[in-house]
């Protein structure tokens, strides 16, 4: 029996939209216009980014709020080693971002120099892309804002 | 309630698995288990599989792993694109329905030919964060630095945690990573992902494994000691991280405490902890003592992580160990999902 491998080309294909609905459909509107929204909960939190229905209640939200541009990295993690399709092709740290006037946090990328200049608490601001399109990808990243501008 | 044990186990990982396709290595191990107890597939009351198309890359994949049952004259079956543990639950509800003594259960997954760390991107929300691409290593160190930075664990603790599953290890020959550690060793790695080294990562595997379950008289029939199910139960977590509390896990405290986990001492616990951080939060869950209760004797996920058997050789792994008289009451666990987002838990005790 041959020992050779059969090999055959297989591209994987979705090959049909979805609507993204009056709530996640808001958020990427926002941030192709440059606004970061949340929404808010039946106990008065704010949840960003949105859902459709409580995470943990499954009740449904509607009242849509905008957040802040600023906010709070909540957890981090370098990663030295950036990988194809992530947001930057040199080290850059992961984080849980709490925008002000949101009560929960966002994964997205924060463009610091070094792990060193990272640090739970510290703040981050948004980079916008200049061309934008309606996609979690229109936030190029968070950059650390210096402290004497928190100050 | 009918009572259900685990009679028959087989499995097979390696780091790859090269030149044979699922179906090809799955074959013989669902033959060695169930000849293992003298049965045939047409002995088997029901049949459930769990697997993955999407890690195949292949719609209605596992339709070609059941012909390679045997499924003739035609068969009762079903299948869930989750972890073979999830599977074994479907099948243990599927007898409490009455009319069948038997099940057979398997579960397997072929990573090797991809990255499965980044393929566990496209497991993630997919408006908000798969498009960002965090891989799954990443994803573990932003629970990994809340617990450290909120003295919920130390970096010591976890060593401990690796050291312990490589020393458990060199006694599976199913394990991948098997040579020892010190604690001080896996403390002088450096990051993979900071706060995370290379030996609080899953050793990535590919394989299966299958399960023969039955019910009262017949389980006695067929295995002199069988592992009796006396409480299984799943629970889940949110899937957006941001409103979930990462320093523990909620659900699996749900599931232990639903299994009946602290009715009892607990002598051996199979975790599937793919990381050293989710094996701790899993032993405070499951509220184990590790004085008492010999956690991961076979060295759990860290040693060999197979995508979508894991949870069901844990089962296995639990249940192999009461046939043997290792112990009278474990508990087996599977998890799904990022940072421990779904739980199931496993009691089974022998007679």
């Amino acid at each position: 029996m041959s020992s050779e491998v059969l090999q055959a080309p297989l591209v994987l294909e979705y090959p049909f939209t979805r609507s993204t609905g009056p709530v996640i459909g808001a958020f990427l509107t926002g941030l192709r216009d440059g606004v970061i929204c949340g929404i808010r909960r039946a106990d008065g939190t704010v949840l960003c980014p949105p859902q459709e229905y409580d995470p943990l209640t499954a009740e449904p939200l509607t009242e849509l709020v905008e957040v802040g541009q600023a906010g709070e990295v909540v957890t981090w993690a370098w990663n030295g080693d950036p990988r194809p399709m992530q947001p930057f092709d040199r080290p850059f740290a992961w984080a849980l971002i709490r925008l002000d006037g949101a009560d929960t946090s966002m994964l997205h990328a924060v463009f610091a120099p070094s792990a060193a200049e990272m640090s739970t608490g510290m703040r981050v601001r948004v980079v916008w892309r200049t061309e934008r399109e309606g996609h979690i990808a229109d936030i190029a990243g968070f950059e650390p804002i210096p402290a004497v501008e928190t100050a | 309630m009918i009572d259900v044990a685990v009679v028959a186990f087989t499995q097979r990982q390696e780091a790859a698995i090269s030149g044979e396709s699922e179906v090809e290595f799955m074959v013989p191990l669902m033959e060695q288990a169930k000849a293992s107890v003298g049965l045939t597939q047409s002995d088997m009351g029901f049949t459930c599989s769990g697997s993955s198309d999407f890690l195949a890359g292949q719609a209605f994949s596992f339709v070609m792993t059941i012909d390679g049952t045997g499924p003739v004259p035609p068969i009762s079956e079903s299948h869930v694109e989750q972890d073979g543990a999830w599977a074994l639950y479907e099948a243990w509800v599927k007898i409490q329905c009455g009319g069948i003594d038997t099940a057979f259960v398997y579960g397997y997954g072929k990573s090797s030919p991809g990255s499965v760390r980044d393929v566990l991107a496209t497991q993630m929300d997919p408006y908000y964060v798969c498009p960002l691409w965090p891989d799954s290593y990443a994803i573990e160190a932003l629970a990994a630095r809340l617990m450290l930075e909120g003295g919920h664990v130390s970096e010591s603790r976890l060593a401990e945690i690796a050291a312990r599953s490589r020393a458990s290890a060199a006694s599976n020959p199913h394990a991948v990573r098997t040579d020892p550690k010190s604690v001080a060793e896996i403390l002088a790695e450096d990051y993979v992902i900071d706060p995370l080294r290379p030996s609080d990562l899953p050793a990535e595997a590919d394989g299966g494994c299958a399960v023969v379950l039955a019910t009262g008289d017949r389980a006695r029939e067929l295995c002199e000691r069988p592992a009796w199910i006396r409480g299984m139960d799943h629970r889940g977590d949110a899937h957006t991280l941001g409103v979930r509390d990462l320093t523990s896990s909620a659900s699996a405290r749900l599931a232990a405490h639903h299994a009946g986990v602290a009715g009892d001492k607990i002598d051996l616990a199979e975790l599937y902890g793919p990381f050293t951080t989710s094996e701790h939060l899993l032993i405070e869950a499951l509220g184990l003592d590790e004085d008492s209760t010999a956690v991961n004797p076979s060295g759990g996920a860290l040693a060999a992580h197979t995508m979508m058997a894991s949870g069901l050789i844990r089962i296995g792994e639990a249940a192999s160990r009461i046939w043997r008289g290792d112990g009278d009451r474990a508990v087996a666990h599977a998890t799904s999902g990022p940072c421990l987002q779904q739980n199931m838990v496993c009691v089974l005790e022998g007679d």
